[in-house]
């Protein structure tokens, strides 16, 4: 019998796509931690009170504009309060919102999926019939009913969005771990003598664990922009608070006056979302071992 | 009780929910697989069992080891029913028996290091010298020690069944039922898998199960042959009566369909 050979195994281009993924991986994690920073460090780094009203120095341009008062980097709004600290703070918001609803969201609908997918039976029947009368209802009305009855505030936002969004991970997990649960590995786990629950967990969870990474991440970049619609419409939190949605409702009003009061916000929000999408496909990508 | 066989099955039947047929309103109807098997597997035996595509094999192996519950009739291992057991109840008995499957990527968890492989099912039986077992096991089956830090993707297709084996006879079972396991491999992977299995067999004393569609194989390896056909027993032999005298027509179908390599001149050596 011909021994195998133990240096010799298949070659794998897995080096090659690594590097083709690590910009986007880098350039998307990297704005995300400037975010996180600048929302951490808020009351250090930014140069001015996010609240601080001068109506002498309104509208003043940002920084580029010759006759520009120094120390408003981004320019200030109509009542002459600092862009630039509003946004500074206004991440703060955003990366609660993303964060708190984001994980909350993954964990519920992640763990009703994996329950019906591997379990099946009548578990999972009560599981995705849930899912359908959920997904019967039209999302954007469902958020604002629910923060009318709740009350506008940070917890109605993110209740809001894990009360809406939990269906996404329901279904999407329940499908993997259908396919997970058909593989061989997890009869074999069972011929073991694991007990099923902990199959679920050790053996198929991790299978499914790039994919949650995932929506999470697309899932945080959606809080985001639900914190910043109910802002916009003002049924988020105080007015007084900066939040990029109030920032952008603001600027859209003078926006032929004070341009970079709309823009640098909305900037803001676009990378951010945009950020939070990619870096959740560079993650999979990598957290893969197989690579499918 | 030296004479008792290993496993002894009576009027084995298995019927499932057929959802292509299930009604609008109402149960779906029964879709008999296995229509009342009886037979013994002894110990030491290595047992052949052929049968056309979607004959029940599969359903039969999946049955054996209580993957599948039956609808009917009894299994006893070594004596004790099993036929019912919950999986709690059944856990003791899982370390006697263990499984090898056809498809070696899906068998083997892809987050799993081969080591891990291995050693989960000796941990969760208690086992000790969990590591010095992997890596006997993995001597067993002829494959480096320092296979135990690779993933499932970074092998070949025969060295991942090497590695479904190895973590199947780790266990030190009294019984091992292997599914189709040469069926995805190529010739050659094939053959050294078949020699592997060949001499695990004598110098383990196991007692074996041996699904396959190709007669060949199974006249090289198995010293009895029951032919399944349509979820019912149509021949149960010794190797050489059903090869030189077969009793039913269809296993001389089967004998006649499939072109038989001279056993001596053993192709896979
Ligand atoms: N989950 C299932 N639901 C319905 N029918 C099944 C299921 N699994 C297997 N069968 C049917 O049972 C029969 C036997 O299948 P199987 O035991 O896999 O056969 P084999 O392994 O001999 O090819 C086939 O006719 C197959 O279609
Ligand atoms: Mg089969």
């Amino acid at each position: 019998m011909p021994r195998s050979i133990p240096g010799c195994v298949m070659l794998d281009g897995r080096a090659a796509i690594r590097r083709r993924l690590g910009l986007r991986l880098w350039l998307s994690g990297g704005w995300l931690a400037l975010v996180l920073l600048a929302a951490l460090l808020a009351p250090w780094i930014s140069p001015q009170d996010p609240l601080a009203q001068d109506l002498m120095s309104g509208r003043l341009p940002p920084f580029w504009v010759p006759q520009t008062e120094p120390g408003f980097w981004l320019g200030t709004d109509s009542l002459g309060r600092d862009v630039l600290s509003r946004i500074i703070w206004g991440a703060r918001v955003a990366l609660i919102v993303a964060f708190v609803a984001g994980t909350l969201t993954a964990t519920i609908g992640s763990a009703l999926g994996l329950i019906a997918g591997y379990f099946r039976g009548w578990a999972d029947r009560l599981i995705s019939r849930l899912v359908d009368i959920w997904m019967a209802f039209p999302p954007v009305l469902f958020a604002i009913l629910l923060i009318a009855v709740l009350g506008p505030g940070l917890m109605s936002i993110i209740i809001a969005i894990v009360v809406i969004d939990w269906t996404r991970f329901a279904r999407v997990i329940r499908a993997e771990a259908m396919n997970q649960g058909a593989m061989d590995y997890v009869a074999s786990a069972q011929v073991a003598g694991m007990p099923r629950g902990r199959i679920m967990l050790a053996e198929i969870l991790p299978n499914v664990l790039p994919t949650i990474v995932a929506l999470l991440s697309l899932e945080m970049g959606i809080s985001v922009i639900v914190e910043a619609i109910l802002s916009f419409v003002n049924l988020s939190i105080s007015t007084d608070q900066p939040t990029w949605g109030g920032m952008i409702a603001e600027g859209r009003i003078s926006v032929h006056q004070a341009w970079w009061v709309l823009v640098f916000p909305l900037i803001a929000l676009f990378l951010t979302v945009l950020s939070f999408s990619q870096f959740g496909e560079g993650l999979k990508d990598r957290f893969d071992p197989v690579l499918r | 009780m030296p004479d008792e066989p290993l496993i002894r099955v009576e009027n084995l039947r298995v019927s499932l929910a057929d959802m292509t047929q299930k009604p609008l309103i109402g149960r779906a109807p029964r879709l008999e697989i296995l229509k009342g098997l009886s037979f013994d597997i002894p110990r030491g035996a290595v047992v052949g069992i052929v049968g056309g595509s979607g004959s029940g094999k599969s359903t039969l192996g999946r049955t054996l080891i209580r993957l599948l519950e039956p609808t009917g009739g009894t299994i006893r291992f070594d004596g004790r029913d099993i036929t019912h057991l919950d999986e709690a109840a059944l856990r003791p008995m899982r370390r006697r028996m263990q499984m090898i499957f056809q498809d070696p990527m899906s068998s083997l968890n892809p987050r799993r290091r081969v080591a891990g492989i291995i050693a989960g099912p000796l941990r969760l039986h208690g086992l000790d010298r969990v590591s010095a077992r992997v890596d006997e096991a993995l001597d067993h089956v002829g494959l480096p020690r320092a296979f135990r830090n690779r993933y499932p993707h970074e092998l070949s297709g025969g060295q991942r069944q090497r590695i479904g084996i190895a973590r199947a006879i780790a266990m030190a079972p009294e019984f091992i039922l292997a599914d189709e396991i040469v069926s995805g491999l190529d010739v050659s992977s094939q053959a050294q898998v078949l020699n592997l299995l060949e001499r695990l067999v004598k110098d383990l004393g196991l007692t074996l199960a041996f699904i396959s569609h190709d007669l060949s194989v199974i006249r090289r390896l198995c010293t009895r042959v029951m032919v399944l056909q349509q979820g019912e027993i149509v021949e149960n032999a010794a190797t050489a009566d059903v090869f030189d005298h077969p009793q039913a027509a269809y296993t001389r179908e089967l004998l006649d369909a499939i072109p038989l390599p001279d056993p001596d001149q053993a192709n896979w050596a």
